[in-house]
């Protein structure tokens, strides 16, 4: 039987996790790679970066930490942040990223989403929706959060599947950084709207929110970020959790 | 003994690559190419593939006389080749996707989309699925029963010839992930992002 995912998220910048695991006794806590490994090794089914590096200069930082980390981690690695073009892709597939998640590049110009998924196969195609409620619906934001491009993101996340992602990470931008749990209307319209598998994102502040994200927003994999980082559970007594309330994990 | 990754621009072969340096350390010679003399000289083969049956199929024959060399490989001189998620597809005599698209007819049988049953089930196939052994494969020396794998796929196999199916995983209906014919192994899930089980895996194609 197929398990549900737990996916951990680092932020990086400038090749540096940003915020990060503390409480392990770590010889580098800002070492992307070694904080990678941490949660592979915990069991994590799959880690994420997201690059969130200002500057253009520093953009290259990103291909390095993806190298290093590929040749450590025997998980699937998914890359997000600042990817523009095809060519960015390839860069980071080249580098060992497994997948891509692709935010505003997707949003602004929708070919990028169709010709990489041709040229490099949905399976590594990811689509970032950044969501926020207004009124009845949802608005697809882009640029981090600052653009709000007025797009509906139920009717988004359809058109993408169309164009050729293989899935889709949808973040609550209302939720994010609450602690209070996942948009689970957001989540299960969404999910329910598209025949691929979608992960839940923002807003996870204890373990019953995974389920709820899981069970109520009927996501195939759920991401957080800081639950994971500072020591409040491991990824480990996050499996267990699940497990208990009937999710089924890999254990 | 030299095993060669043959690289053909299927798309995305690091992990693969990381992965087989991973567990062949300095024992084993690992090379990543296409050059047709180096494939007839190695030991074994390791044949990737991601993106669809057709562009896979595209990318090989782009590459004059490799289709050739890969079955003289296989075919005449026996030596082991292992296919990974659409590398082990192309073993079919023919696939559907995109359209309908001869494979190397190794293994005889046709390469469909997964049944979804009316969208019931999501498709790609993405994430852990547990593995059903149902025939002892070499590769899969010290590998428990029900492991876990890291599976991304929406086409499946299915061979005429239901004997050379090593293991299943279930989905929507029972997915073959697991071939083995003589000296023709493949998996459709991707052993290099499988954790420790796909290493071992990976150890125990290295050990034949």
């Amino acid at each position: 039987m197929l398990k549900n995912r737990i996916i951990p998220c680092l932020d990086v910048k400038n090749g540096r996790v940003v915020k990060g695991i503390n409480f392990v006794d770590l010889k580098d806590a800002g070492d992307p790679v070694e904080q990678a490994k941490i949660y592979s090794d915990g069991g994590a089914d799959e880690i994420c970066f997201l690059d969130i590096t200002a500057s253009n200069e520093n953009r290259d930082t990103i291909y390095d930490v993806v190298e290093k980390t590929s040749k450590k981690c025997f998980v699937p690695l998914t890359v997000g942040g600042g990817i523009r073009s095809v060519d960015d892709i390839n860069k980071l597939l080249n580098c060992g990223a497994d997948k891509v998640s692709i935010n505003t590049a997707a949003v602004e110009n929708s070919k990028v989403v169709v010709d990489s998924s041709k040229k490099f196969g949905s399976q590594c195609i990811v689509v970032a929706i950044d969501a926020k409620k207004n009124g009845d619906k949802w608005e697809v934001f882009t640029h981090g959060g600052r653009n709000n491009s007025g797009i509906d993101a139920i009717e988004y996340a359809k058109e993408m599947e169309n164009n050729g992602a293989g899935e889709l990470l949808v973040t609550s931008m209302d939720r994010d950084g609450t602690q209070v749990g996942y948009d689970i209307d957001l989540m299960s319209r969404i999910s329910s709207g598209v025949n691929i598998p979608t992960i839940a994102s923002g807003g996870v502040g204890n373990l019953d929110h995974l389920v709820d994200g899981i069970k109520l927003g009927k996501a195939s994999a759920v991401l957080a970020a800081s639950i994971f980082h500072y020591g409040k559970y491991s990824i480990s007594q996050a499996k267990k959790h699940l497990k208990t309330k009937g999710v089924p994990v890999r254990i | 003994m030299k095993v060669t990754i043959v690289d053909y621009n299927s798309g995305n072969i690091s992990s693969v690559i990381n992965s087989f340096l991973e567990v062949a350390k300095d024992k084993v010679n690992i090379e990543v190419t296409s050059d047709l003399g180096k494939i007839k000289s190695s030991d074994k083969l390791v044949l990737p593939g991601q993106g669809s049956f057709k562009s896979c199929l595209d990318a090989l024959q782009k590459i004059n006389g490799l289709t050739d060399t890969l079955n003289d490989f296989v075919i005449n001189k026996k030596k082991p080749l292992l296919g990974i998620c659409v590398g082990l597809q192309m073993f079919a005599d023919v696939g559907y996707e995109e359209t309908e698209t001869k494979g190397f007819g190794w293994i005889s049988g046709k390469v469909s989309k997964i049944d979804n049953q009316d969208g019931k089930y999501k498709l790609p196939h993405i994430g852990w699925n547990q593995i059903n052994i149902i025939k002892k494969s070499k590769i899969f020396k010290k590998i428990e029963n029900n492991s876990h794998m890291y599976f991304v796929h929406s086409y499946e196999f299915i061979p005429d010839d239901k004997n050379v199916i090593s293991a299943i995983t279930e989905y929507s209906s029972k997915i073959v992930c697991s071939v083995e014919k003589e000296n023709i192994f493949g998996t459709q899930f991707h052993p290099e992002k499988s954790d420790k089980t796909g290493l071992n895996l990976i150890k125990n194609f290295l050990d034949l």
